[in-house]
């Protein structure tokens, strides 16, 4: 960034527009089930959201909305989620990563629909995460 | 030697271009891979995912079925490969205090 001052349309547009990307990212996660979608390309967009904001309104100001220090927690708590559901699935006497075991109660179709929906929160948290790390990683040495 | 290089991609365009043809269709139920028993005799996979992706998972969509349930494993792996090229990335390019040269 050589230019110091911030123009207020790029600013404005970029913080109205980046929420409703967000909006549509969660829908695109949460509607895999039904229509095309699921938790890569939902975690994809929801980092096209944070590293908008990033890239227009700089960087400093930019932490506000998402920290330069939880990208790669975030990341981390995605897969851990991932490995988390199959354990739990193995725990309760099916198979690792076997979604018809999890305790809720419900019957076993179901049951592996749920599973499916947590681990495409897990992978949609880990793309998320993982890519603002990667864009803040690669920022790491300019001086700004 | 460029105009080599342009036969030779040339030729390899044409190769796919030709083996492309031999493919079946889209949907052709007579296909080898959309069959019910395979060629050898053995139950085939396409046909066993469209038929039982909505009462094994209660998910409209068989895409998600496939990526998530039955070839779960196959997903983590991704997963952590992305967590890797990141923990990696982190690894690679964070900043550092370099010492100064009494320190060392």
């Amino acid at each position: 960034m050589t230019q110091k001052d911030n123009n207020p349309i790029i600013s404005l547009t970029s913080r109205v527009v980046s929420p409703f990307i967000m909006l549509f990212a969660l829908y695109v996660i949460f509607h895999g089930h039904y229509s095309p979608g699921g938790g890569f390309q939902g975690g994809t967009m929801l980092a096209a959201a944070v590293i908008l904001v990033r890239l227009a309104a700089g960087r400093e100001v930019s932490q506000l909305q998402f920290k330069k220090s939880w990208g790669t927690p975030v990341g981390s708590v995605g897969v851990f989620i991932y490995f988390f559901t199959g354990l739990v699935a193995m725990l309760m006497g099916g198979n690792y990563l076997d979604y018809g075991f999890l305790p809720l109660g419900t019957e076993p179709a179901v049951t592996r629909g749920w599973g499916i929906l947590f681990i495409e929160i897990g992978v949609g948290l880990a793309v998320m995460g993982i890519l603002v790390a990667i864009y803040d990683d690669l920022l790491e040495g300019d001086p700004q | 030697m460029k105009i080599v290089n342009y036969l030779i991609l040339t030729a390899f365009a044409g190769l796919m271009i030709f083996a492309s043809m031999g493919m079946a269709n889209r949907g052709d139920a007579n296909a080898p891979m959309n069959r019910e028993k395979s060629p050898i005799g053995s139950p085939g996979a396409a046909h066993y995912y469209i038929q039982n992706s909505k009462t094994d998972s209660y998910t409209d969509n068989m895409v998600t079925v496939i990526l998530a349930d039955w070839r779960g494993y196959d997903t983590l792996g991704e997963e952590t490969v992305i967590l890797t090229a990141g923990l990696i990335c982190y690894l690679l390019l964070r900043k550092r205090k370099i010492p100064h040269d009494s320190e060392r």
